[in-house]
C-alpha cells in the first residue's frame, strides 16, 4: 500500500484530489463565468438567456450558500445547533445597509442629507454611531466583525456554563427573537420594522445598473468559493478532527487533554463571520434589511437547508442551501401558501429516507445499483465501507 | 498546563497518586468514605471490590471528574490536583480509560491514535499541526503494540468491542501518561483477548504506573500485582491475591459469594 507522505503533501493535495478540485473549479466557472456571460452576452431571444432577475435570484441563493457553509461547520461537524445563525447574518447586512443609506444622499423621498427614516422621526442629526459607516472600508470590516465580536461573547458565556444540546438550540432562537423585538424599536436607530432600504449606489456604482448587479454576483460567487476553501481547509487540520470528536463523544474530548470550550467558540465565532460576510452581500443585491431576517422561523430554514443537503460534508450544505431555495422560489410564484407544506414534507421526507442528505445520493444509487449487479470480479481489498451515519445521539455528559 | 514540566522525577518509593482523607457524597450517599490511598511510582495495582463500593469513583476523583467532597487527591507527590479541571489533569499525564469503551467511531483508527498524541492542544496549535515522521512512527509503534496495524484505515466503530478496548488503551498510550487508570479493561472479552490485554498491561506497566479496576478474578490473579480491595467507599485490606483472598473480612464481603460458583 503505497501511499504518499501526508507530511510533505502540499496543501492543496491534502484538501481534494486533483478530481475533486477539477470539479470544484467547473462548478465555480460555471457559476462565477458562465452564468453572468448569459445575461450580458447572450440575446434576450435566446432560450440560454437569463434574465436580470434570475441573476439577481441567484446571487442572492450564493449569499445563502456562504452562510450554509458556515452552518455545516458548526452543526454538521462540531454536533452544536444554533438556530439563531439569522442573527449574524442580520448583524453583517445591517452594517452593510448602514453604509447604503448614507450614500442615498439627496435623492431620497425628503430629499435630505438624514436617511429618510431619520427625518420622518424628526431627528436633527445622525446618531453617533452612524458617521462611520460613510466609509465603505469601515462597513464592510463592520459586518464580518460585528457578528465575530457578538458571537464571541454569546458562545464564551454560553460554552463556559456548558450549555449544550437542545439547550443551546432553545437559547439561540430566544436570542435571535430578542433582537428581533429589539430591531423593530425605532429608537434604536435602525429605520424600526422598515429596515433599511431604497439604496442607490454602491461605491460610487448605481444599483440600478444591471452591470453593478452582475458585479455583486460574482462577488458573492467568489466569497462563496473563497468561504468553501477556508472550510474544507479547517475541517482537513488536526482542528478539523478535534471538532467532529466532539460532536461524537465530548467526554472522550476532555479525557484526551483538549479543552472543548475553546474549540467550540472557535467554530461559533468562524461561522458568525461568515454569516456576516453572507448578510453584507445579500443586502445590496436584495435592495433591503428588516427585522424579519431575525424571525426564529429564518434561523430554522438555514438548518433546514443543510440537513437537506447533507451534514458534515460542506457540498451538501451548499447544494441544500440552493435546491431548498430554488424550490421555494419556483413554488411561491407557482403555488402560493403551499411552501410551508413542501418545505416540513421535504425535511420529513430527507430525515428518513436520506438521512445523509441529497449530496449522499449518488452513492447509495451507485451502491444499490452494485447489489443488483454485483461486481464479476472480487473486489481486491476487503475495504470496511462507511456505516451509514448513525441516528443522532443527544451528547451525553 | 505547564504542570508538565513542573513534575520533577520521581523516585521508586515514591506516591503517583496519593488520596488524603477522601470523601465524596452524592447527596449524602457516601462514594468514597476518607478514603486514605495510594500507588507507588511505577507500581501495577489492581482495585477489586463489589459493586457500589465506589470503584468507579476512585477513578472519577483521580481524573477529576469528580472532586472530593472532603480531603485532597495529589499526583506525582506534590500537585494538589483540586485546583485543575479534567482535561488539565489529563495533560499532565493521568489518562483514563472507561468501563464502556470510548473510543471516536467515526474516525479512523489511526486518526484515534493521531488525535490522542501528545503534543499542544490549542486551537491553533491543532489548526496549524502537521504530523511528523516521529510522530507517525509512534502511531505505528503503538498500532502494533496494540494489535490493530491491520486496522489503521477502518472507523474505529467498526472494531470488535475488544478491538475497541485495546484501541482506547493504544489512544491512552499516544498521551504518554505517567498514570494510568483502567476500568474493567477486560469486561466482555473472550478467554484469548483477555490474555492478551493482560500481556499488554503487563508491558504497559512496565514504564509507568497503572491502577487497574477490574471484577475478573482470574484476570487479576494473572496480573500478579498488589490488590486493594475496595468496600464501601474505604480501603478493607491490601496485599497480594493470596493475601486478601484468605482475609476473613473479603471472603465475607465480596469473595465468598463467588468462590462457590469456582470463577474465582
Amino acid at each position: 500500500m503505497l501511499k504518499p507522505d501526508p507530511s510533505t503533501e502540499p496543501l492543496w493535495r491534502r484538501l481534494h484530489t486533483p478530481k475533486q478540485w477539477a470539479i470544484v473549479a467547473a462548478l465555480a466557472f460555471a457559476g462565477i463565468v458562465v452564468v453572468p456571460l448569459l445575461n450580458s452576452s447572450v440575446s434576450p431571444s435566446s432560450s440560454f438567456h437569463l434574465s436580470d432577475y434570475q441573476v439577481t435570484l441567484f446571487g442572492k441563493y450564493l449569499t445563502y450558500a456562504i452562510m450554509a457553509l458556515g452552518m455545516d461547520l458548526l452543526w454538521g461537524y462540531t454536533g452544536i445547533l444554533s438556530l439563531g445563525q439569522g442573527v449574524f447574518f442580520a448583524l453583517g447586512g445591517y452594517a452593510l445597509g448602514m453604509y447604503l443609506m448614507l450614500h442615498i444622499g439627496l435623492e431620497g423621498q425628503y430629499h435630505n442629507e438624514l436617511p429618510d427614516f431619520m427625518v420622518f422621526l424628526n431627528w436633527p442629526k445622525l446618531p453617533w454611531y452612524w458617521p462611520p459607516f460613510r466609509s465603505f472600508g469601515f462597513a464592510a470590516l463592520a459586518s464580518v466583525l460585528v457578528p465575530t465580536g457578538f458571537a464571541a461573547l454569546f458562545g464564551f458565556l454560553a460554552f463556559r456554563s456548558r450549555i449544550r444540546g437542545v439547550y443551546f438550540s432553545i437559547i439561540t432562537q430566544a436570542l435571535t427573537y430578542a433582537l428581533m423585538l429589539l430591531f423593530f424599536l425605532n429608537e434604536l436607530g435602525l429605520g424600526g420594522n422598515n429596515g433599511l432600504t431604497d439604496y442607490k449606489t454602491i461605491a460610487g456604482f448605481r444599483l440600478k445598473e444591471m452591470s453593478t448587479l452582475r458585479g455583486l454576483y460574482v462577488a458573492s460567487g467568489l466569497a462563496l468559493l473563497g468561504t468553501y476553501v477556508l472550510c474544507r481547509w479547517i475541517t482537513r487540520s488536526k482542528l478539523g478532527q478535534v471538532l467532529e470528536a466532539i460532536r461524537d463523544g465530548e467526554n472522550r474530548v476532555r479525557f484526551s487533554g483538549y479543552s472543548p470550550v475553546g474549540f467550540k467558540l472557535f467554530v461559533f465565532v468562524v461561522a458568525a463571520a461568515i454569516s456576516g460576510l453572507a448578510g453584507a452581500l445579500y443586502v445590496p443585491q436584495v435592495g433591503i434589511i428588516n427585522p424579519s431576517r431575525l424571525d426564529p422561523a429564518e434561523s430554522i430554514e438555514i438548518a433546514i437547508w443543510v440537513a437537506v443537503g447533507g451534514r458534515g460534508t460542506l457540498t451538501g450544505a451548499v447544494l441544500g442551501a440552493l435546491v431548498v431555495n430554488g424550490l421555494k422560489s419556483w413554488l411561491t410564484t407557482k403555488y402560493p401558501g403551499s411552501w410551508l407544506y413542501v418545505l416540513g414534507g421535504v425535511f420529513v421526507g430527507v430525515v428518513m429516507l436520506l438521512p445523509d442528505g441529497l449530496i449522499s445520493l449518488p452513492r447509495r444509487l451507485s451502491a444499490a445499483w452494485k447489489r443488483v449487479r454485483p461486481d464479476p470480479v472480487p473486489a481486491e481489498r476487503p475495504a470496511p465501507v462507511a456505516p451509514a451515519r448513525e441516528p443522532e445521539k443527544e451528547p451525553t455528559a | 498546563m505547564n504542570a508538565t514540566e513542573e513534575i520533577r522525577r520521581l523516585t521508586p518509593h515514591e506516591s503517583i497518586i496519593q488520596l488524603e482523607g477522601v470523601t465524596v457524597s452524592f447527596d449524602g450517599f457516601k462514594a468514597l468514605n476518607d478514603l486514605t490511598f495510594f500507588i507507588e511510582v511505577g507500581e501495577l495495582r489492581v482495585v477489586i471490590g463489589p459493586n457500589g463500593a465506589g470503584k468507579t469513583t476512585l477513578i472519577d476523583v483521580i481524573s477529576g471528574k469528580v472532586k472530593p467532597t472532603v480531603g485532597r487527591v495529589v499526583f506525582a507527590h506534590d500537585i494538589d490536583l483540586d485546583r485543575y479541571s479534567d482535561y488539565q489533569i489529563s495533560n499532565m499525564g493521568i489518562g483514563r480509560k472507561f468501563q464502556t469503551p470510548t473510543t471516536f467511531e467515526k474516525h479512523t483508527v489511526r486518526e484515534n491514535l493521531e488525535l490522542s498524541l501528545k503534543g499542544r492542544r490549542s486551537v491553533w496549535s491543532t489548526l496549524f499541526a502537521r504530523l511528523g515522521p516521529a510522530d507517525r512512527e509512534a502511531i505505528d509503534a503503538t498500532l502494533e503494540r496494540v494489535g490493530l496495524q491491520d486496522r489503521a484505515g477502518w472507523k474505529a466503530g467498526l472494531l470488535s468491542h475488544g478491538q475497541k478496548q485495546w484501541l482506547e488503551i493504544g489512544m491512552l498510550m499516544m498521551q504518554d501518561p505517567k498514570l494510568l487508570l483502567l476500568d474493567e479493561p477486560v469486561a466482555g472479552m473472550s478467554d484469548e483477548e483477555t490474555a492478551k490485554t493482560g500481556e499488554l498491561i503487563r508491558s504497559i506497566a512496565k514504564d509507568r504506573s497503572v491502577m487497574v479496576v477490574e471484577h475478573d478474578m482470574e484476570f487479576v490473579r494473572g496480573l500478579n500485582a498488589k490488590v486493594s480491595v475496595l468496600h464501601e467507599g474505604h480501603i478493607l485490606c491490601e496485599g497480594s491475591m493470596d493475601h486478601v483472598q484468605n482475609d476473613p473480612r473479603v471472603i465475607e464481603v465480596y469473595l465468598g459469594r463467588d468462590s462457590a460458583k469456582g470463577h474465582a
